[in-house]
């Protein structure tokens, strides 16, 4: 059989072919040829075709039935085949295969070899892919090693221990004694491993940590003199002496000094020296300086040299080397939650890095500017990041605008700015906005009471502009559903109000229904929106047709609405008020992050809600006593608030105080009402709390005239709240039969010491004239004595232009009511 | 802890590749296939570093041949790029002018120089001059011993 080519002709040979196939031909032909001769058991020249197999190999070319070879190569006496042998060794086998452990003996042979090179391709091979079984074979050759005199032979026994110990790491142990006098060595190479071990060796055992930490002064004395002597040619890297080594020390001491002042207080100097001396017109001086300062952060140091090390920081951040800003950001961002004032003091460098054309440096930057937001930067920053928001990169708006909205939340000045800022999110960057944030963006709206009008408004606005960013389209639609008679009142605030009619507001609802771009989630919102304004608007009959139509529609979750709709217009539409009236202030899920540290700026109400009950007594206190006035009442105690705490509502919310005795003067003597039949309990719609459905019809409690004077009526119907028979609920209807609309209408109630009342908002403050609609409002009342229901109420309300003020009593509740 | 080590053509062709933790073949494959097509798409002037899994990546090119390192969370990626650099020299001084076509025909000696700087993920010598030595010393012993057996090398 002719030689086997050569390594160089085959390279040459497979370079030429011009096209994939054309090269898998040629390797095919030649691995044919290998095999054979692998066959014939060749000792002259396996070395040579164990080389062509690994360079097929790296082309990509299966190789596995060259590991048998690499083995017995390694066995050969030649160092060539050794050479090749372990070469191969480390590249075709892995721990996974059993053939591995052949291996075992050879190396053992060779560790004990007379020539150190041998003896080093061993040593090499262990530690690159040494497996545990091997490994705990071999230790103790490699822990005889450490000891030995030789250099070359010591540092690789150093960085084979590291293997084992990574290994197997109950052999740590087995390596003590040899770290003795390692840090005592002249030469580099071996120091260099030796810190590396005993980095590692501290890294996994705290007992090594406790006994190496004698080390300190040693290390320290080794660092300084390499950075006071003169030059070495051999270790010199661009006028620093090893800067190889200065690294790993400096690592040693950041995890020896670590919790520990004495050995913190040892390296102070040192530290402080490196710092400062070190040229930073390369790389490797900039590394160095990386690396203390990491170190200064990480150890107790002193106040002096921490602010020294973020000063350094915040120098490599006006670096041009795009490198070192890299590095300086991701550093800041692990400091600034231990020194925040002193990142702070960076903060204009910052926020320019998130105009670096570089995409790893930005997002370091927009982290770290998330991170330094607070209750005084909060508007400049906001600018900032909008801006960012505008032009950055799609993969970073999810994040950036998920950040945006939690520093909004934590950090906002006003609602007004609050406001503002989600709709530049949503309108910028809507589509990007992460979905949970939709059902949080409408919490915040209904939260925020006075700005309904303007916000509803803004929202119509950007919806006529643009319909195909989801979040912001079903925060819209939602609010538009909720608001809208707010909308078409033209009754904002905060900004000029737009004339918008009930039809273009239909229009643009029905659009978004029919458009191409609604998803089927978007498509429900409006839906519901729709059909929630048929308590609002006056517009019945063209609501009533769009909900007909999508009673037949493919999507089923769309026909499903349709259809309970449907049903709420014909057989229950006395239900419907109730039902779609306007949602009451939403408790506040637990927001992530610590709300307890927000520095909140002129906030006009306290947003932070609590579950404690008491501390939120001391604001409705204040109103309480202004009604004590008013209602003439005595033994005025507050109400203490029931199950669910919530945010008083400006609107006829407020907490009432419990009178005393209510004289029984003559009260309007009620009026055998009409049957109305039973109202159900608000269901407030998209089940966003779990208020009871339809409770046991069998309980029914007849609804009862509670007011009825100036031509308004307040009608109360009553059930029961089923996890608890001690709360009746009562849901008032007030009616105006007059000529004019009863407008800033307010409903208030108190009760007896006995019982607790809660008052949630109410559908609306106009009492439409002619009885053309009604304002409805919950009362739930807590009766757990039993005791006989009494009330007394207080309605003020603007009549053709003037205020009307009246106060009533009531006695007539039936008696199921408070049995 | 480096984890692996790579070098590849501007067409993503491998021309070394060093493993420092055990991983399967196919595992391998697929992280080449990685790491060239996030670094080859890295415009000219951005950093050099990356962030892929829970590793940092490293990479610089010289000439026609990207190097690349994955590291780990504690380790210093300025040091990397030095030790990076440091392997350029040493392979510079050997072959004298390096250029991608010497790695080619060369690797074997290739992965020798790498073996003598770093092992398991570290480096072991810090001393240019002291690893030139080991090389031509072991270059000897090879050549002593073909030609003491009159056979060529391979």
């Amino acid at each position: 059989m002719p030689a086997p080519i050569r390594l160089r002709e085959l390279i040459r040979t497979i370079r030429t072919a011009r096209t994939q196939a054309e090269e898998r031909e040629m390797i095919q032909k030649e691995c044919a040829a290998i095999r054979s001769s692998f066959r014939e058991e060749d000792n002259t020249y396996r070395c040579r075709n164990v080389a062509k197999l690994l360079y097929m190999h790296m082309l990509g070319y299966p190789a596995h039935f060259g590991q048998l070879e690499c083995l017995k190569l390694i066995a050969s006496q030649k160092f060539t085949d050794k050479r090749i042998g372990y070469l191969g060794a480390m590249l075709l086998l892995d721990e996974r295969q059993d053939v591995h452990l052949l291996m075992t003996n050879c190396i053992k042979n060779d560790l004990n070899h007379s020539t150190q090179y041998v003896q080093g391709l061993a040593l090499c091979t262990l530690g690159c892919m040494g497996s545990s079984e091997m490994c705990r074979d071999l230790a103790g050759e490699v822990e005889k090693l450490l000891k030995t005199s030789n250099s070359y032979l010591r540092k690789k026994a150093a960085l084979c221990a590291v293997h084992v110990i990574r290994k197997v790491p109950e052999l740590m142990e087995m390596f003590l004694p040899a770290t003795k006098n390692l840090l005592s060595e002249k030469n580099h190479g071996v120091l260099h491993t030796s810190v590396v071990l005993l980095t590692e060796m501290c890294e996994r055992s705290p007992d090594m940590l406790s006994h190496f930490r004698k080390l300190v002064p040693q290390l320290v004395r080794i660092l300084k003199n390499l950075i006071m002597s003169g030059y070495s040619p051999e270790h010199d890297v661009s006028g620093i002496s090893d800067p190889f080594l200065q690294v790993r020390i400096l690592r040693l001491l950041r995890i020896l000094g670590k919790g520990d002042d004495d050995s913190s207080e040892a390296m102070n100097d040192i530290l402080a020296q490196v710092a400062t001396n070190t040229e930073t017109s390369k790389n490797v001086g900039n590394a160095i300086l990386y690396e203390t300062v990491l170190t200064i952060m990480d150890i107790k140091s002193e106040s002096g040299l921490r602010v020294l090390a973020i000063n350094i920081l915040g120098r490599f951040l006006l670096n041009n080397d795009k490198n070192i800003r890299y590095v300086a950001l991701t550093s800041l961002l692990k400091t600034v939650q231990t020194d925040h004032n002193a990142v702070q003091r960076h903060r204009s460098t910052i926020v320019d890095c998130l105009k670096d054309l570089d995409v790893s440096i930005k997002r370091r930057a927009m982290e770290l500017s998330f991170a330094l937001v607070n209750g005084n930067n909060i508007r400049g920053m906001m600018k900032e990041l909008l801006y960012f928001l505008d032009s950055c990169d799609p993969d970073f708006k999810a994040d950036c605008a998920s950040g945006i909205f939690l520093a909004a939340e934590k950090y906002a000045p006003s609602k007004r700015w609050h406001i503002d800022t989600i709709m530049r999110v949503l309108t910028t960057a809507g589509s990007y906005v992460r979905d949970d944030s939709v059902p949080n963006l409408i919490q915040l709206i209904t939260n925020s009471v006075e700005m309904h009008a303007y916000t509803v408004q803004r929202l119509y606005k950007a919806l006529l502009d643009d319909i195909s960013q989801q979040p912001l389209v079903q925060v819209a639609s939602w609010c538009i559903g909720e608001y809208g008679d707010l909308l078409v009142s033209g009754q904002c605030e905060e900004e000029e109000p737009i004339q918008v009619s009930e039809d273009e507001v239909l229009d643009v609802l029905e659009g978004l229904l029919v458009s191409n771009l609604s998803t089927p989630v978007t498509r429900g919102y409006s839906l519901t929106a729709i059909m929630k304004l048929s308590t609002r608007f006056s517009s019945l009959n063209r609501i009533k047709k769009v909900v007909s139509i999508y009673g037949s529609s493919i999507d089923v979750e769309l026909q499903q609405r349709a259809v309970e709709y449907n049903a709420l217009f014909k057989k229950y539409d006395h239900m419907r008020p109730a039902l779609l009236e306007r949602m009451p202030i939403m408790e506040k899920t637990a927001t992530n992050g610590p709300s307890e540290t927000v520095q909140t700026n002129g906030e006009t109400d306290s947003t932070i809600l609590d579950t404690k009950h008491l501390p939120s007594i001391s604001q409705p206190a204040s109103q309480a006593n202004d009604l004590l006035d008013l209602l003439g009442g005595n033994d005025v105690v507050p109400i203490i608030q029931t199950t669910v705490p919530t945010k008083p509502a400006s609107a006829g919310g407020e907490l009432l105080d419990l009178l005393g005795d209510l004289s029984l003067t003559g009260g309007p003597t009620p009026t055998p009402a009409s049957s109305v039949p039973m109202s159900q309990p608000p269901f407030l719609l998209d089940g966003l709390t779990s208020q009871p459905l339809f409770n046991d019809i069998a309980a029914v409690i007849p609804p009862m005239t509670a007011y009825n004077k100036n031509g308004l009526i307040i009608e109360f119907t009553f059930e029961r709240s089923n996890p608890n028979p001690n709360i009746a609920v009562i849901t008032i209807h007030a009616t105006n039969s007059t000529e004019a609309d009863m407008t800033e209408f307010v409903f208030q109630a108190a009760v007896p010491k006995t019982f607790q009342l809660q008052l949630l908002s109410p559908s609306s403050n106009v009492v439409p004239a002619f009885n053309q609609g009604s304002v409805t409002q919950v009362i739930r009342v807590l009766n757990p004595q039993k005791q006989q229901l009494r009330m007394r109420i207080k309605l003020t309300y603007t009549h053709k232009g003037s205020p009307v003020q009246d106060l009533a009593e009531v006695n007539n509740f039936p008696p199921q009511s408070w049995q | 802890m480096m984890h692996f080590l790579l070098l590849f053509s501007r067409q993503g062709k491998l021309r070394l590749q060093k493993w420092f933790l055990p991983l399967p073949e196919r595992e391998r494959k697929k992280i080449v296939k990685d790491m060239t097509t996030m670094v080859l798409a890295r415009k000219p002037r951005t950093c050099n570093f990356l962030h892929w899994k829970d590793l940092k990546i490293v990479y610089k090119r010289y000439a026609s041949l990207y190097f690349c390192c994955a590291l780990e969370n504690q380790d210093n990626e300025l040091m990397a790029l030095e030790t990076l650099h440091r392997y350029v020299e040493l392979l510079d001084k050997y072959f004298g002018n390096v250029c991608e076509l010497d790695i080619i025909f060369n690797f074997e000696k290739a992965y020798f120089i790498l073996d003598e700087l770093l092992m398991g993920g570290e480096i072991q010598e810090t001393s240019k001059l002291s690893i030139v030595k080991s090389i031509e010393a072991s270059d000897m012993l090879q050549e002593t011993m073909e030609e003491y057996m009159s056979k060529p090398a391979f």
